[in-house]
């Protein structure tokens, strides 16, 4: 189960939206082998793309040495698929470099990013190439 | 020449779990064969054939080695190695 403060919750739908129709993505870190999701961290999409998305290089150097530098360890990784469902993609699994993490899928298919629409958001782990739903629970923050 | 190698995660199954290891060599071609010796298996998750995975970033001392010379980029001693996966999907 990956449990959400609301904060967190709304700004990864927040940028899922702002970014539409490029796929939008980035981390929430936490302590290490604390399984708390606590600081969201958006990335830039290098790809700028409807269809894949890639933090760029350097980017992804500076978030791991700060990550390091705090003790933490991305906890949720999270993209949005902008035309399709909030499940993951065979790249996505076929990638998918973190075994410990929650992989956070955001779909703003269908006019979901609008004002008032809502937003499917749903969280999977996925390891050895093995895709496992779970529930998400948003707390209040 | 001895460098320090940061080990990402996923890789660590062939580091005993350790985050850093030591490698010698005067490229990181060479690093990364001298870290195979001792952690085999490691070389081929990093490298496909005589070129760097797509979707692996390594770096020497910060800078992404796709622009300083890939596995022929030079390491000195006390040079920082660190390799991560990237973050990308479809």
């Amino acid at each position: 189960m990956l449990t959400l403060d609301q904060a967190t919750y709304d700004g990864i739908v927040a940028h899922a939206r702002r970014d539409h129709p490029d796929e939008a993505c980035g981390v929430v870190t936490g302590p290490a082998d604390s399984d708390r999701a606590e600081r969201l961290v958006p990335m830039r999409n290098a790809k700028k793309s409807t269809e894949v998305y890639e933090f760029d290089s350097l980017d992804l150097l500076r978030l791991y040495q700060d990550m390091d530098a705090r003790g933490e360890e991305p906890v949720v990784i999270y993209h949005s698929h902008t035309g399709t469902e909030a499940y993951p993609s065979r790249t996505d699994v076929e990638l998918a470099p973190e075994p410990g993490a929650h992989y956070v899928l955001v779909s703003t298919r269908d006019g979901a990013h609008l004002p008032g629409r809502a937003v499917e958001l749903r969280s999977f782990r996925i390891v050895d190439g093995e895709i496992t739903e779970e529930e998400v629970t948003v707390v209040p923050t | 020449m001895a460098v320090e190698v940061r080990v990402p995660t996923i890789l660590r199954t062939y580091t005993d779990g350790e985050k850093a290891v030591t490698g010698t060599g005067g490229t990181l071609g060479e690093v990364l064969e001298d870290l195979d010796s001792r952690h085999a298996g490691i070389r081929e998750r990093v490298v496909d054939g005589d070129a760097l995975r797509r979707f692996v970033n390594v770096y020497v001392n910060d800078e992404d080695v796709r622009f300083t010379g890939g596995l022929g980029t030079g390491v000195s001693d006390g040079d920082t190695v660190v390799i991560l996966p990237a973050v990308a999907g479809g």
